[in-house]
């Protein structure tokens, strides 16, 4: 039975706890994708950063996600979270980890959910930087 | 002519200064509404790099619009 988990918190993303909800007994191969508030974009130096996101729309868009991603690449489970609200640098601000029998599938299905989760999500990022101005950003000029 | 409630996010939201508002409208479909508020408002993103809800439901810029029906227009994304 596959699984899925998509959630949009406000909380700290707990990477120990969710990784083990991936463990199965068929499973010889765990992935994982964090992506981190860095400082520094397009040549300006980021102080911090905060997400907003329609919840009800990136919740269900990202719970199909998963699932297409289990489907394509056989997962065993797969589970992302994204943060919302203010982040510092460094801060985990989305997390993705599936398992799968084998290591193909599993580094193949984590990077399509990370792409996916990045294109389709309503997911807004506004970054503050060091000069007192802010500005948002979006997936066509974010690089990463 | 319709009555439906246009919403708003993240630099949309500070461009209208207003995360919602009603409209009458003649418009047909979503992209219909999108041109006739980002005329109104100046957004600056092409229809296409941005995204439509209809009721809580993605939608593509070529869906109906109905009376009573909440629209959401979403900016560019940019989550990860």
């Amino acid at each position: 039975m596959s699984r899925s988990n998509f959630k949009i918190t406000n909380e700290p993303i707990d990477i120990a706890i969710l990784n083990q909800t991936l463990r199965d007994d068929s499973a010889g191969a765990y992935a994982s994708f964090e992506g981190w508030v860095r400082n520094l974009n397009d040549g300006k130096n980021v102080n911090s950063l905060d997400y907003e996101a329609h919840g009800v729309v990136a919740t269900s868009e990202g719970e199909k996600i998963l699932i297409e991603a289990i489907d394509r690449y056989k997962l065993v489970a797969a589970t992302s979270f994204h943060r919302i609200g203010h982040l510092e640098i460094g801060d985990c601000a989305v997390w993705v980890g599936v398992s799968a029998q084998h290591r193909g599938p599993a580094f193949d299905g984590c990077r399509y959910i990370i792409d996916e989760l990045k294109q389709r999500l309503p997911i807004w990022k506004k970054e503050h930087y060091q000069d007192g101005d802010s500005d948002w950003i979006n997936c066509l000029t974010a690089k990463d | 002519m319709i009555n439906v409630t246009a919403k708003y996010f993240a630099v949309f939201r500070e461009k209208t200064g207003k995360e919602s508002e009603v409209l009458l409208t003649s418009a047909a479909t979503a992209g219909d509404l999108f041109t006739e508020v980002a005329t109104r408002h100046l957004f600056s993103d092409p229809m296409l790099r941005c995204k439509v809800a209809i009721n809580d439901e993605l939608a593509g810029w070529d869906s109906g619009i109905s009376e009573g029906d909440i629209v959401l227009f979403f900016p560019p994304v940019a989550g990860g």
